[in-house]
């Protein structure tokens, strides 16, 4: 039976629970002359919730590990002879679960019998074309082990959904009738459906945080690969950044690393005192209308994706400062450059700084603005040594964010700054930052288990390890702040 | 429909200049009619209490004397109000010079998040009021001691006003007011967080203030109102129902509705 039917049929069920749990709790009640714990319609519920949530649990796990048990029990019939020279135990298996998968498309087809599949040997058929024939195409002929580890696996498979079923099915009927059976005036029918929505509450926010750990895991298990093959002390300390396609290759992190800080420097000095003004303005300032309309036509611009910043930084910002800053200086002719893609980052960062802000502005109570007009200062005066130094931790808070989002950037840098890992202190020549190389390394053409591709992945946590330390820092100061009025 | 005796003859009888005279004082809050028909004098060296139940505007009047309330933006004031002959409500006026000279302390302490010193220091700073670090110096020991507090503070200058205690921060508030040296100093019930003890300094402070300038301050408390005023105004639904001598409001109170809020009957 497939896996949908076997759902559809467990749910089923929850919902003839649910009808036979609201009835019988309100005929108990009727003949007892009790009055009930809870709303017939959570006996109902707590009967549908016994009936589906353990089964379908059961059913999500079996079909987690049957195939692993299925995969070593069947990887272990495969001898070392059956292995080709040079290749692996993971592409034979591959093999094995493609003809099983194929062998019942075959016996359909062909008309045979449980008994003719047995009968059937590798030596005797030709079953790389018969199976080519119902659409499983293989790489090579089947030798006689690999047909075996097939049938095994086939069986075996076939076994395993039987068993799941029935034991799904069961777990739902005894579940579901454990429930019936409790069903009484005085069940808390009301607690349990608490409790599920408390459990479910509890998995959706455990399936965000696993789902972290695990990348950080799967991040972490690429990058000891990584060092195993390559020196960390090269990694972190080197100054040149050369791979090569052949080996030998030198993956020194410390000109991405100045590449990234760079063009976040130079898009921050952009963004922080433009954004800062704006929310200033727009708080303190500006009347209601000019607000309404002002805050959401600068907040488009966190809206404009940044492949389009992209595009303005390689087409119309490059070549501008190419042709009336850097080449009348003599500081190189290169369109891409990091003042371009750092130019272009902090347009996309403002919005980011002056919403921000311009809450965090918003916040400081009006008392404090009271206090200092009623001493006869005036909206400057107040906006400077009042407003801001009360708003600061928060507002710092609010550039780190944008910090850690510049970090992070990769469109801009691509199309803005180049590709090309360099140590300069000139912002017009192009320089490139961790995430870009992330991507070249990652779609390159070399094979993955070579340091040149894992390299990909030590990069990503050195980045994911300063984000997630600025992330935090700048919450660490943005909760001090609200703290400071409540 | 105003009961006091006719501001000149008052003004005679005491011998004392009249410092701020509002006339036909209208206030709206958008739709909201919150001040209505207010004329009042008050007068040079002369302490007057508002006082009130909860809500009759005596805050609204406070704030139309340093226009404060043009901060809130749905609010409107109409008629006059004269500081010194002077319409402050004039374009001319610089409402930022204005409260420089009408000094005033909230209902609720409202300390910068900035150091003690820094506090009081920050309306002198600003006008400018002390030439060097040692006449600064000076004036922030003296607000202090005169808010009452420099024996709990002169020790933690450096600390934040934050961190005080809620009597303290108001306390704190009137230093800082004091600080500037105004001519009139408004108090929105200065000592509605202060225990006995901070509120007798408090009016300790309000009487001595009352040598060279003109203090108006609101209360709920009639005790109060009787010992630190001269003059008394009460305010009912956002109407001035009596205006005089405090002896006379609290012992031959003119209107019905004043003696019945004076006995404890409304408010
Ligand atoms: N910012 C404002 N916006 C709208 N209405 C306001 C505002 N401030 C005050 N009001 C209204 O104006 C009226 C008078 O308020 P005000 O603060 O002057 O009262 P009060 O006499 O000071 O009361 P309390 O003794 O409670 O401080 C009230 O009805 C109040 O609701
Ligand atoms: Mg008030």
């Amino acid at each position: 039976m497939s896996v949908g039917l076997i759902a559809l049929i467990v749910l089923g069920m929850a919902v003839v629970g649910y009808v036979i749990g609201r009835s019988r709790s309100l005929s108990l009640a009727a003949s007892q002359d009790r009055r009930l714990h809870s709303l017939p319609s959570y006996y109902g519920q707590a009967v549908a919730l016994f009936t589906a949530v353990p089964a379908l649990l059961v059913l999500g796990a079996w079909l987690f590990v049957q195939p692993i048990v299925v995969e070593t029990r069947v990887s272990e019939m495969i001898p070392e002879s059956a292995i080709p020279e040079g290749g692996a135990l993971s592409l034979v298996m591959a093999d094995v679960r493609r003809i099983a998968g194929g062998l019942d498309a075959l016996m359909t087809s062909a008309g045979l019998s449980e008994g003719d599949l047995a009968r059937m040997s590798a030596e005797t058929t030709n079953l790389r074309e018969r199976l080519g024939g119902v659409g499983v195409a293989l790489g090579s002929d089947v030798s006689a082990p690999v047909f075996e580890a097939a049938k095994a696996m086939r069986a075996a498979n076939n076994a395993g959904s039987l068993a799941m079923t029935i034991a799904v099915l069961a777990l739902a009927l005894v579940a579901g009738g454990y429930m019936l059976s409790r069903v009484s005036p005085d069940m808390r029918a009301r607690n349990i459906s608490e409790t599920f929505v408390k459990a479910l509450l509890i998995g959706a926010s455990t399936v965000a945080i696993l789902t972290t750990a695990g990348i950080v895991l799967s991040l972490l298990s690429e990058t000891i690969n990584f060092f195993r093959m390559y020196p960390a002390t090269e990694f972190f300390f080197s100054t040149v950044w050369n791979p090569q396609f052949r080996g030998g290759s030198e993956l020194g992190i410390i000109p991405l690393l100045w590449g990234t800080f760079y063009v976040s420097f130079v898009a921050l000095l952009f963004a922080v005192p433009i954004g800062l003004m704006i929310a200033i303005y727009l708080s303190e300032y500006a009347s209601k209308t000019v607000r309404s309309l002002a805050k959401p036509a600068i907040e488009v611009l966190a809206g404009i994706p940044t492949i389009v910043y992209g595009l303005f930084a390689l087409i119309t910002v490059g070549p501008l400062l190419r042709d009336w800053l850097a080449q009348p200086l003599g500081l190189g002719n290169s369109s891409s450059s990091v003042l371009t893609a750092g130019l272009v980052m902090g347009i996309m960062l403002i919005p980011f700084v002056s919403s921000l802000s311009d809450d965090i502005i918003n916040a400081v109570p009006q008392s404090l603005r009271d206090g200092s007009y009623g001493l006869g200062a005036t909206q400057s005066e107040t906006i400077r040594q009042v407003i801001l130094p009360a708003a600061l931790p928060g507002v710092v808070g609010a550039v780190l964010l944008a910090a850690s989002r510049a970090i992070g950037e990769t469109m801009i840098v691509v199309m803005g700054a180049g590709a090309a890992a360099k140590l300069s202190l000139n912002p017009l020549e192009a320089m490139t930052t961790v995430t870009v190389k992330i991507v070249s390394q990652l779609t390159g053409d070399t094979e993955f288990a070579s340091p040149e591709t894992l390299v990909a992945f030590a990069l990503g946590l050195t980045l994911f390890t300063f984000t997630l330390g600025l992330n935090i820092v700048a919450l660490v100061i943005v909760r001090k702040y609200r703290e400071q009025y409540e | 429909m105003n009961m006091y005796d006719s501001p000149e003859r008052e003004a005679k009888l005491d011998q004392k200049a009249t410092k701020i005279s509002a006339r036909n004082v209208q206030v709206y809050y958008g739709e909201t009619h919150a001040l209505k028909d207010v004329s009042v004098d008050i007068q040079d060296k002369t302490v007057t209490a508002f006082i009130g139940p909860s809500g009759c505007g005596k805050s609204t009047f406070l704030r139309c004397i340093n226009r404060m309330n043009d901060t809130i933006d749905s609010c409107r004031v109409e008629g006059t109000i004269l500081l010194e002959g002077e319409d402050i409500y004039d374009r001319r006026v610089d409402p930022v010079q204005l409260r420089a000279k009408v000094g005033m302390v909230f209902q609720k302490p409202n300390p910068f998040p900035k150091s003690i010193y820094d506090n009081v220091a920050y309306g002198p700073r600003i006008h400018g009021l002390a030439r060097n670090k040692a006449e600064l110096d000076d004036i922030v020991e003296r607000a202090l001691r005169r808010g009452a507090i420099w024996n709990e503070v002169k020790d933690r200058l450096q600390s934040p006003g934050t961190g005080l205690s809620g009597g303290q921060q108001q306390r704190l508030c009137i230093a800082r007011a004091v600080a500037t040296e105004p001519e009139v100093l408004l108090m929105d019930e200065p000592c509605s967080a202060l225990d006995p003890i901070a509120t007798a300094q408090v009016e300790e402070l309000i009487d001595e203030l009352r040598q060279d300038y003109s203090v108006v301050i609101v209360t709920h408390s009639m005790q109060q109102a009787a010992r630190v005023s001269q003059k008394t105004a009460f305010f009912h639904l956002g109407n001035l129902v009596e205006f005089g001598d405090t002896d006379q409001i609290f012992t031959r109170p003119q209107d019905s509705r004043t003696e019945s809020y004076i006995t404890g009957r409304i408010g």
